[in-house]
Order: structure tokens, then C-alpha cells, then sequence
């Protein structure tokens, strides 16, 4: 353990002017008032001057560790600064150095020494099949070590889109009835951060918002924080002054594609998605799936991988209409076989017909 | 034989079509046909909306000649007619529509409305759910020949008073000649100068024409009763007649309904196109007009109007020629509102006329014709038809509205100048 | 079921079955009511110009003239016309729209700018609440309304008035009120060829019927 966050920070060249920056930003990048800003500042630089760290405890279930490769590459705080100075990030497959015995100690000390207090952070959803045997770690099902895991946290945060609602496991047919932590879990705070991956910044974000305040952001009805997935994609792009007035780019290479048009044609599902893509970017802000050319995949939406298409608009049809033609032959026959029922009633009638005579008038 | 709903619903059946079923489905119940219709418009009672007036038609269509609507029935979802109901909409079929035809005209999607009532009526006779007036004129249009019960005694001798008084020969049964004239019974009885002026007509423009001992009667009370097959028998005897005295032209009187009967139903009726033509007396004296032959002197000064029978006008396609003819005799004559195509009925067309029950409503329904004349205050009205003459006069009557009632055709034969003079 | 799903089945299994029900309900439905047929009229025909079946279609969406009829029911006239004209508008000229029509058909043409579409959706949202209104408070209209007529009404609102509110965010997030918007149009595609909104469907033989009839005796209706 060092001293101050504040003094470690110096001694990598960051000033306290730029640390007190960085706070700023991220405060109102959550739209926060900048009171938080300070307050998030004082909070992680006085962190180890507390008895310790906050222990992170992350839990890997089926997942691809993007997740992981996508919260290494955030740039402020960066993996190192986090995980040395401002949270004490005690189970970890990827990164830790220990394996095997050693890891399994380690998890259980964290969790017997924090009881009650330590943030448990997952990634990969959680295979119900075969009685979870589809995903064990030192020989136990992912469902079972949630379940337990998840008894002395505080929190819980569902990192990435198959924590948060199922991924792409849970993708049509689903063959390890794979579920998320929110479907397993039902006694503890939650937090969905959904993307495939989630956004670095937006996921060192949320961890921030906890250790500063103790508690989880403001989320929407799908348990995501409001900051980052509060507004949809359509209505942040930049390129939204083409979708209204019509300009969309047919293939990837047309006229209209190196003009930088809308890719709504091409299947962009920025209007039915919520992230921070189109204000935050990636890459420390270099660039984002739309400015690259390619249209939003939807992936911080639940089951965006069975959405009807990635390549397919909104306003096509998500499967083909084979059922039209069909239909139309069915239609004709049903009316057809009225049309003959009818006539043979109208010639019945006509048959039967009693001329009137005067007589027939009266009743 | 007598009449059974079993037999009323069979016409029913035997009566849909296309155009009935296209009619059915297209309605959106925006009811601007009651706003069409003087039993409407007049009494304000929503009951009187024309679509509303063949609702039988309606479901027995629905639950004859539609899959969903046989399902319903099947289920008790919808109920089928019975003899009450009919009978309950005798009313609204016969007593509150004369078959005027200005719902047709404006219903937006197009439905023609006259020609459904006209529809109903067939079951409605046939079940014996017609009104009691109409059943009369025509039993005695079927016994006697006119719904009036006017015979061919009775006939002769309005010839012989019309040859005494105008010294023109009445000839009857007269191989050849070119016109077969009927008259309707209103005439025979009521206005036998119409005979006289179609004399004088004829003397003037050098035609040769005949009246028909077998079938001098035009209005075919079957038409009004709504029954095609009594309404074939009546119209039978004029094919007969014209086609033995061999003429090339049969003239309808001045009756509404007894010109669509003839010119319109009439080939349809007996299944075969006519071997001759069928003309109003209007559109005759038109020709006669145009063509020179029909030389007047003198002119009406008093004010005049006219009022167009809806058979004759809207559903006869008879418009422009009554109004040269009233130019060529009038020095004012002004049309009043709403005259011509889109007229207003009189309210007793379509065997209304001779519904006792219906009197009420139809002097209530009277008020329009009313509004119209007080907007144009005539000293005389001038119309085409007897039965819109006979009704027209009674509701002015009603309303203490003197305003003396002539036929277009006598007026021209007034102005005719006697022979040798 | 989540949002996604939700949105994704009513864009892909509920418009096949609605698409399928309504095209098998329009071909069924103009089979059963136009085969019945009509007697050929053996009558001598009037001939006069402009009085004939063709000219009745299309003469008769324009009121009768002189007849008075638009002052005596004004809003069946001016209400009808603003919300059936609105609604070709929307469905017609909204891009999206075209999109839509673009992917099933393959046929597209320019749209009108969205925010003048807005307009004209809340003009036929305004226009068919009046509409209704007047469908309650008048007589013959209340006297002859069934079940029918407020259900087609509610059946044909609903889709204007989800989808505005889906393109203005409001009342349900984006992706929910979408959902919902398709699903009340597949809503009115399934009841549309078995309620008296086939009237779209048989107005046309409707008036060509009435036209010709009278056309036949000369009188243009």
C-alpha cells in the first residue's frame, strides 16, 4: 500500500491541477454538479489514507473477456492507476498474477475479509443447462459461485451485455440456457453496463460513482446509469442531419457512403440503442462504429444479437415476407368457394321462386 | 297461396347481386344520407336515415352470402329476420320513401340506396309486409286493369267527352301509328284535359298515334308495391299491346314511377329488349320542339314554377326539355331552389300516396316543398306528374298555401291555336 | 418479453401474419361480395357525356353540387377529407415510411420533410378526435354507430397517434412506442378487410355501380 493517491500521481507526473481535471470531467460526463467533482477527487485521492482500499472482486462467467481487454484500455483512469492506487482489485482471472490454489485463497480471504463491502464485478452471462456444468471454475458452476459470491457484496456490477441481459450465449438457440446476473441474482443492488464491450471510460465511470458516493448512479428501467445510456444513439449522431433529410448511404462503398451519409439503409439500429457511443467514442475519443463507416449494432440492447439483422434497417421486415403469396392464394380460394356457395344459394332461391299473385300479398 | 316469410326471405336471396353486396360493405354510417332525405330533414328523427331503412336487407345479406356472417349466425351471434320485424319496418320502407332517390346522389362511397329499398320491397310483398294502400291499388291494377279501378267503359267515355269538346278524334287500336299513348289512371279520373291536349298535340305536328283498349293503364302499381313479378304482368300488358298495334313508340303519361317502370324496369322485366321505344310525354313534346312541329302563341304572365318529379328528372334523365317547354310558354317563369336534378320529392311518389297511415308524415315532410316554394312564391306551380299533382295539392291545402297546380302538357296545349284558326 | 424482443417479433412474426391475414382477407373478401354479379341491363341506354360508372368514381369524392349537403354536415365533409388526406400524407410521404413500403415492394419516391409530416399528424389526430365528437353528439351518426363503428375508429387512431408520439419521445422510451406503433397497424391490417374500413376496397365498385346505372338513363351522378 502507498500513500495518497494525490502523492502517487505526482510521482507519475500527473499535477493536481489535472487530476482535479479529470474529476471535473468525469463528474459531468455523468451529469453531475461539479460539487461532485470535488467530492470524487477528495474521495479517490484520500482513498488509501482509509483503513483500505475497496476490495473489487470480479468474477469471469461465459464470457469472451472483451470486457476485461475493453476496461484495460481506459485511458483515465488507466487499469494501472485503478488497480494500484485506487481500488484493491483482489480476484481477477485475466490480470492477476496467481492462479490455480492461490487464486481460489485469494477470492475466499477477499471475501471473509470484506464481508459485506466488496464490489462484485461481472462479466459473461450464466449457463442454466445441464445444471450449470457448461461453465465451472475450479469445479464449480458459474450459478452456484454467483449465488455465493454475491452474498457479502454490496453491489454487484454487470459488466458488459452478457452480465447485463444474456449476450450473445443467450443468442437464438440459447443451447446453454444462458441467463444474466439480474435473472440469478434478485436480493442485491444491481447495475447493467451493458455493450459488447461497454465503453472503457463509462465503465471506470460507474466504478468511480461508487467509490466516491457508496452507492450505484441513477439507472433507467433496464438497471443501466442514466449518464451513459440515457440518450439513443439516433439522437446524439452526428450524421442525423442526413437521416432527416433522406440521404443514406446504399452499400459501404457508394457515392453516398464516402460522403459520410446516414447508414440507416445499412441496418444502423442507432435509434433503438442507448450508449454513449456517439458522445464519448472509443479510443480515448478517436472514432466510433458509425464514424468508421459501419452502422450501430445495438449492442447495449438485450438480445440485439437476434434483432432481425445487423445489416438489415429498421423499417425492413425482419424476416422476408414468405407468407404474402400464400396468402394471397388462400384468399382467393376462400373466396372463390363462397362465390360458388353463393351462386348455388342464389339458383336454389331463383328456383324455389312462387310467382306472386295478388293473393300472395296477404299473409 | 298466400304470403310467408319463407317466401319473403327467398326473393330476398334470389334478389342480391354485386352491386348490392359492394353497396352492403361500403358503408361507413357518416349518415349524410339522412341529410339527403325530406323524412329526414323535416321530422329530424334519425330512424328516417335511408341506410337505416334497409337494415333487413343488410342482415340477410350478411348472413346469406357472407362466410363470417353464416358463422355468426350459426352461433347466435346474429340473429335471423323474423315476420315482426318487417312488419315493424313497413314504415320505414314504404311510408317514409318514395323512391326519390337523393340519397343515392350524395352518399359518399358511392352506395345507391333507391335501388336497395327498391330490393327490400320484394321480400316486404312477398312476406305480406306491404301496406295495406299499395296491396289495393294493386290488386286493382291486376283485377281491373287500374289502380284506380278505372275500365275501358269508364275510358271510352272520357274519349267521347274529349272528342266533343276539342272536335279531335280519339283513335283507339290503331295498327301502325306511330305513338301508343297511356295515361294513368289520375288522368282517365281526375285530369282528362291531358287527353285533349295530347290530341291537339298530335293534330299540330301531323303524327299519327293510338290509345290501346288492352292496356291504356301506365302506372304499374307493382313497381310501387315492389313486386317484380306483379310489376312483369302490368308491364306485360303494354309490350303486348304495343308489339300487336305494331307502333314505334309507347308514351308515358305524366306519372313519375309508371315512366321508370316502363322505360327502365320494363325490358328487364320480361327478359328481353323492347321491339319498341319508350318515351315521357315530356321528352316527346322536347322532340317535337326541337324539331319545329310545335307551334305556340300566347304566353303565361303570372308567375310560375316548376316542380320535377324525381322519376322523371333525377331518375329519369328527363331535365332540360320541361324547362325549354316552359320557356317557349312562359314569360316568368322562375325555378326555385334546389330545382332540377337535385330536387326535393313531393313526398308521395313510390305509392306513398295511397298509404292512408303515412298521411301524417308526409304533410310533415311537406314543410321542404313548402320552403322551397315560399323562397320563390309562385302564383301558380307547374309540375309533370298526376300523383305529384294530386299530393302537391293537398299539401298546399294542409298549409293554406294557394297556389293552383297545372300539368306541363295541358299548358302547352292551351297555347296551341285551334285548328283553322 | 423485453423491449427488444418485443420490437423485433412485431417486425418480423406479427407483420408476416398480418401482412398474410390481410392480403388472404382483401382477395377473400372482393371474391365473396363481386362475384354475386349483375344482370346486364336490357333497357334502351341514354347516352350522355360525363354520365358513366368511371366518372361516378371519381366524381363523388368531391361533394354533390348545390345541394347544400357540406353546410348541413360539415365536419363529415371537412373532417373527413383533412384526416384521410392526413393520413395518405403520412403513410405515403414519411420517409420512414417509404423505407418500410421500399423493403417489401421495392418501389419508392421522395417523402416530405419530417417536420411537416408532424404537422399533418397532429391536424389528423385534431380532425378524428372531431370526427369521433361529432360521431357521438349527432344524431343519425349516434342513432346508427355500433361496436363497429368506435372500434374501427380506435383501430385506425391508434397508429396516427403512436406514431407520433414514437417520433416525438414521448410517453414510452423509443424503442417500446415503436414496437407498439407496428403493432397497431398490423392491428388494423388484421381487422381491415372484415370491417367496414373495406369500404377502401369497394367504394370504387360502389360508385361504379351507382355511376353507371344512372349513366345509363343519362343522369350524371
Amino acid at each position: 500500500m502507498q500513500g495518497p493517491l494525490i502523492d502517487t500521481l505526482a510521482r507519475q507526473g500527473v499535477t493536481r491541477r489535472t487530476f482535479f481535471k479529470y474529476c471535473a470531467t468525469l463528474a459531468s460526463l455523468m451529469a453531475l454538479p461539479p460539487s461532485a467533482g470535488r467530492a470524487m477527487a477528495e474521495a479517490m485521492a484520500a482513498a488509501p489514507a482509509a483503513a483500505k482500499r475497496p476490495s473489487v472482486i470480479w468474477l469471469p462467467f461465459q464470457e469472451c473477456t472483451g470486457c476485461t481487454e475493453s476496461i484495460t484500455r481506459s485511458h483515465s483512469p488507466t487499469i494501472e492507476g485503478l488497480i494500484f492506487d485506487a481500488i484493491s482489485l483482489d480476484y481477477q482471472e485475466t490480470l492477476m498474477a496467481a492462479a490455480g490454489h492461490q487464486a481460489e485463497e485469494a477470492l475466499h480471504k477477499a471475501m471473509k475479509d470484506n464481508e459485506g463491502k466488496y464490489l462484485l464485478v461481472v462479466d459473461g452471462s450464466v449457463p442454466l443447462g445441464l445444471d450449470g456444468a457448461y461453465s465451472c471454475i475450479a469445479g464449480k458452476s458459474n450459478l452456484e459461485a454467483l449465488k455465493e459470491v454475491a452474498k457479502g457484496a454490496a453491489a454487484i456490477v454487470a459488466m458488459g451485455s452478457c452480465a447485463a441481459f444474456g449476450g450473445i450465449p443467450k443468442a437464438k438457440p440459447n443451447p446453454t440456457n444462458a441467463v444474466s446476473v439480474s435473472d440469478v441474482i434478485k436480493d442485491k443492488p444491481i447495475i447493467n453496463i451493458p455493450g459488447c464491450p461497454p465503453i472503457p471510460v463509462v465503465m471506470t465511470g460507474v466504478l468511480a460513482h461508487f467509490l466516491t458516493f457508496g452507492s450505484l448512479p441513477e439507472m433507467d428501467k433496464l438497471g443501466r446509469p442514466k449518464a451513459f445510456y440515457g440518450e439513443t444513439i439516433h439522437d446524439r449522431c452526428y450524421r442525423r442531419p442526413f437521416y432527416d433529410q433522406g440521404k443514406f448511404a446504399k452499400t459501404f462503398d457508394d457515392e453516398g457512403a464516402r460522403k459520410g451519409w446516414c447508414l440507416f439503409e445499412l441496418g444502423c439500429k442507432g435509434p433503438v440503442t442507448y450508449n454513449a457511443c456517439a458522445t464519448v467514442k472509443w479510443n480515448g475519443g478517436t472514432s466510433w462504429p458509425v464514424e468508421s463507416g459501419h452502422g450501430c449494432l445495438g449492442c447495449s440492447e438485450p438480445d440485439f444479437w437476434d434483432g432481425g439483422g445487423f445489416y438489415k434497417a429498421l423499417s425492413m421486415p425482419a424476416n422476408p415476407l414468405k407468407m404474402a403469396s400464400a396468402a394471397v392464394a388462400a384468399g382467393a380460394v376462400a373466396g372463390v368457394a363462397v362465390s360458388f356457395a353463393n351462386r348455388a344459394k342464389k339458383s336454389a332461391a331463383k328456383a324455389g321462386h312462387e310467382t306472386t299473385t295478388l293473393a300472395d300479398l296477404e299473409k | 297461396m298466400s304470403a310467408t316469410m319463407e317466401k319473403g326471405v327467398r326473393v330476398l336471396k334470389e334478389v342480391m347481386d354485386a352491386p348490392i353486396a359492394s353497396y352492403l360493405n361500403s358503408c361507413v354510417h357518416c349518415g349524410l344520407c339522412a341529410e339527403a332525405c325530406l323524412f329526414y330533414t323535416e321530422t329530424g328523427d334519425p330512424k328516417y336515415t335511408p341506410i337505416h331503412k334497409i337494415e333487413p336487407l343488410r342482415r340477410l345479406y350478411s348472413q346469406e352470402y357472407t362466410l363470417l356472417g353464416r358463422l355468426m349466425k350459426m352461433v347466435g351471434l346474429s340473429k335471423p329476420l323474423t315476420d315482426a320485424e318487417l312488419a315493424e319496418w313497413q314504415e320505414l320502407v314504404y311510408n317514409s320513401c318514395t323512391l326519390c332517390g337523393r340519397c343515392s346522389v350524395v352518399c359518399p362511397v358511392g352506395n345507391d340506396i333507391v335501388y336497395m329499398v327498391r330490393k327490400l320491397r320484394e321480400g316486404m310483398s312477398a312476406s305480406g309486409n306491404a301496406p295495406d294502400g299499395i296491396k289495393g291499388a294493386a290488386n286493382r291494377t291486376v283485377t281491373i286493369g287500374s289502380p284506380m279501378g278505372v275500365k275501358l267503359p269508364a275510358v271510352k267515355a272520357q274519349m267521347k267527352h274529349v272528342e266533343d269538346d276539342y272536335g279531335i278524334p280519339i283513335p283507339m287500336d290503331q295498327e301502325g301509328a306511330e305513338y301508343m299513348v297511356m295515361l294513368s289512371s289520375m288522368e282517365i279520373i281526375n285530369f282528362p284535359e291531358y287527353l285533349g291536349a295530347i290530341a291537339k298535340i298530335m293534330q299540330q305536328a301531323g303524327k299519327t298515334w293510338t290509345l290501346c283498349s288492352t292496356a291504356f293503364e301506365a302506372t304499374n302499381a307493382g313497381m310501387q308495391i315492389g313486386n317484380s313479378d306483379l310489376a312483369r304482368l302490368i308491364v306485360s300488358r303494354i309490350v303486348d299491346g304495343a308489339e300487336r298495334l305494331k307502333v314505334k313508340t309507347v308514351i308515358s303519361p305524366e306519372c313519375g314511377h309508371a315512366y321508370t317502370a316502363l322505360r327502365w324496369e320494363g325490358a328487364n322485366l320480361i327478359g328481353r329488349p323492347f321491339t319498341f321505344q319508350v318515351k315521357h310525354i315530356i321528352e316527346v313534346l322536347g322532340e317535337f320542339q326541337k324539331a319545329g312541329l310545335l307551334k305556340t302563341e300566347g304566353f303565361e304572365t303570372d308567375r310560375l314554377t316548376f316542380h320535377d318529379p324525381c322519376q322523371l328528372a333525377r331518375r329519369g334523365g328527363v331535365i332540360q326539355q320541361q324547362r325549354d317547354l316552359m320557356n317557349q310558354v312562359a314569360k316568368n317563369f322562375v325555378e326555385m331552389p334546389d330545382a332540377g336534378f337535385i330536387n326535393w320529392c313531393c313526398g308521395g311518389g313510390g305509392g306513398a300516396s295511397a298509404i292512408e297511415e303515412g298521411e301524417e308524415l308526409r304533410i310533415e315532410a311537406f314543410k321542404k316543398k313548402k320552403s322551397q316554394l315560399d323562397a320563390v312564391k309562385p302564383d301558380r306551380l307547374v309540375t309533370a306528374c298526376a300523383n305529384c299533382r294530386i299530393v302537391l295539392e293537398e299539401g298546399l291545402e294542409h298549409y293554406q298555401m294557394d297556389i293552383p297546380v297545372v300539368g306541363l302538357t295541358e299548358m302547352i296545349a292551351e297555347h296551341i291555336p285551334e285548328k283553322g284558326a | 418479453m423485453n423491449e427488444m424482443q418485443f420490437l423485433t417479433w412485431v417486425r418480423g412474426t406479427g407483420l408476416n401474419i398480418a401482412v398474410g391475414i390481410f392480403l388472404l382477407g382483401v382477395l377473400w373478401r372482393l371474391i365473396e361480395i363481386y362475384s354475386l354479379g349483375r344482370k346486364k341491363d336490357l333497357s334502351a341506354p341514354r347516352q350522355v357525356a360525363g354520365a358513366s360508372g368511371w366518372n361516378t368514381m371519381f366524381r363523388r369524392s368531391l361533394p354533390p353540387k348545390d345541394m347544400g349537403m357540406v353546410k348541413r354536415s360539415p365536419v363529415s365533409y371537412i373532417g373527413g377529407y383533412t384526416f384521410h388526406i392526413g393520413l395518405a400524407i403520412i403513410v405515403f410521404l414519411f420517409a420512414p415510411h417509404i423505407k418500410t413500403i421500399q423493403g417489401l415492394t421495392g418501389l419508392s419516391w421522395p417523402g416530405l420533410p419530417s417536420q411537416f409530416v408532424d404537422l399533418v399528424a397532429v391536424v389528423t389526430i385534431a380532425a378524428m378526435v372531431v370526427v369521433l365528437v361529432d360521431r357521438i353528439n349527432k344524431p343519425v351518426k349516434r342513432y346508427l354507430s355500433t361496436f363497429e363503428d368506435w372500434f374501427t375508429w380506435l383501430v385506425t387512431f391508434l397508429p396516427v397517434l403512436t406514431g407520433w408520439l414514437a417520433v416525438r419521445h414521448l410517453l414510452l422510451p423509443y424503442t417500446t412506442m415503436l414496437a407498439i406503433h407496428i403493432l397497431t397497424v398490423e392491428i388494423l391490417l388484421v381487422v381491415l378487410p372484415f370491417t367496414k374500413l373495406f369500404h377502401a376496397f369497394t367504394l370504387w365498385g360502389s360508385r361504379y355501380y351507382n355511376g353507371a346505372v344512372n349513366g345509363h338513363k343519362g343522369v350524371a351522378v
